[in-house]
């Protein structure tokens, strides 16, 4: 109920905002990837579907009003599922691999898995740098080597990781950053195992 | 003989990626703290400037020279159930002006009424002169194994007849400004599961996945980088590939559903792209990693 006022909210302060262009190319524009995309594989048409959050960063070029952005953060925040054990820490080794895995979601892989088979990954070291040892990292995002040295190992950082990549949208609207919790990407465990990759002292992003 | 000519040179290319990999692999301790520092400072990646070394060599003897080759054969034969060849297809300049069509598109073609790339446009040309079905020619439209569909060594043959000219596509019919809008629009369109558009991706300058260099398509160096190589020789797989199939893996990279072949969508998207890279010199269809 809540998610809906604020939707209505948000896309109804932005229809008055940016009504003033002359000319529908938004209207157009989704006009015609509907009439020219199909659905493959696990990728169904739906996906070409805004939701709330997508349309306000859509409709404001990733820079929506202050009040609206709040807002929706607001909501995103509150759909975080924490774990219910409490426990943020997981095991690093396997982290490292959901980490390295780029793979999953497309319209060539399966419902929760990859096209091998494999959970799916977090195609972290596309965009960020993590470990020492993988010098193969993408800059799309910030670099996340030492992060648990540098920024420390304590609970309320281990619950603001989980919570980062649960739904980085919760703490910055119009992130880059997929929500993998929320989109389905990844499980609680797999989570976990990140955090422990950023957090555990052990970890060698931490050496 | 040309399909002599082209295991030739599939074989080359092996070797000469082979080599390359050896040679990578003895400067990998060097490169990879010279990487660490590039990365930092936000410059072009030592592997990218290996790689474009390589290219350099490569192009003198380009393998997609064959496609071109082919594509002229392809372009010249009666073929198909009108028995007609495609001299008389019209890429913009005129029935069978083929020089310098490629770096006039994206245009508006009154007598379809439509925004057509060059490979769109050649659909066209094969369904309306030479009486093929549109619906096989998207059946299998991209190089797969030793499958090379007919319309990538066509759009090949023809890019080929704008080396060394200048990009110019238009922008003088309402309906192209309008396609550069919508293309713009859709470029910046963020959905699906991961929240992807391809700004994400090639809206920033500077930016890597993993050691790839991702050009900003929204700039006019970046978009050039993009325009240029294509249609490419992909060493990865080596494969020969054109605009299309970069358009169709990057939406199923971006999580989207899948594109229609040779669509409105990549027509009003290859605008938005082609229209920034305007004034750049066109070097030819190229090599790819």
């Amino acid at each position: 109920m809540k998610t809906l006022q604020v939707s209505i909210f948000g896309a109804a302060a932005l229809a008055i905002a940016f009504s003033a262009g002359a000319q529908d190319y938004r209207g157009q524009a989704i006009n015609m990837m509907k009439q020219d995309f199909h659905a493959k594989g696990i990728a169904g048409i739906d996906r070409l579907n805004e939701d709330a959050l997508q349309l306000v960063c859509n409709r404001s070029g990733n820079n929506p009003p202050k009040g609206v952005a709040e807002r929706l953060q607001q909501d995103q925040f509150e759909a975080i599922k924490y774990p219910a054990d409490g426990k943020f820490l997981g095991d690093w080794k396997a982290g490292e691999k959901i980490a390295q895995r780029g793979r999953g979601m497309t319209w060539k892989d399966k419902a929760g898995k990859t096209s091998r088979g494999e959970p799916n990954g977090g195609s972290c070291y596309n965009c960020h740098q993590i470990g020492a040892a993988t010098t193969s990292f993408g800059t799309i995002g910030n670099s996340l080597l030492h992060f648990g040295k540098i920024r420390g190992y304590g609970a309320d950082t281990q619950k603001y990781v989980y919570g980062k990549i649960y739904n980085a949208k919760a703490f910055n609207l119009c992130s880059n950053m997929p929500r993998f919790g929320h989109s389905g990407t990844l499980t609680e465990t797999q989570i976990k195992d990140l955090v422990a990759l950023l957090l555990d002292p052990n970890s060698p992003v931490n050496k | 003989m040309s399909s002599i000519k082209l295991r030739v040179f599939v074989a080359l290319s092996g070797l000469a990626l082979a080599c390359a990999a050896q040679a990578q692999q003895a400067a990998a301790p060097k490169k990879a703290a010279a990487q660490a520092k590039n990365a930092a400072s936000g410059s072009k990646s030592a592997i990218a400037a290996e790689f474009e070394k390589f290219r350099g060599i490569m192009e003198d003897a380009s393998p997609a020279e064959l496609f071109e080759v082919k594509g002229e054969e392809l372009w010249k034969t009666k073929r198909g159930p009108k028995n007609a060849s495609l001299e008389k297809c019209d890429l913009g300049l005129g029935p069978g002006v083929l020089k310098g069509a490629y770096v006039k598109l994206p245009r508006y073609f009154a007598d379809a009424g439509q925004m057509m790339d060059a490979e769109r446009r050649i659909v066209y040309c094969m369904v309306t002169l030479q009486g093929f079905n549109e619906k096989d020619l998207a059946k299998q439209p991209f190089s797969k194994g030793r499958h090379v569909p007919d319309p990538v060594a066509l759009v090949t043959y023809v890019a080929g007849q704008s080396r060394g000219m200048k990009i110019a596509v238009p922008q003088k019919h309402a309906k192209e400004r309008e396609a550069y809008k919508v293309g713009e629009t859709i470029f910046n369109y963020r959905a699906g599961a991961w929240d992807f558009s391809c700004a994400s991706c090639h809206g920033e300058d500077g930016k890597r996945i993993r050691t790839q260099d991702l050009p900003n398509l929204s700039s006019k160096q970046g978009a050039i980088a993009a325009f240029q190589g294509w249609p490419g020789y992909r060493m990865t797989g080596g494969l020969m590939h054109t605009l299309q199939w970069r358009m169709n893996d990057c939406f199923r990279q971006q999580r989207f559903p899948e594109p229609g072949y040779a669509s409105q969508t990549i027509a009003n998207l290859l605008t938005y792209m082609g229209v920034n890279a305007n004034g750049h010199v066109y070097k030819g269809p190229g090599i790819k990693r």
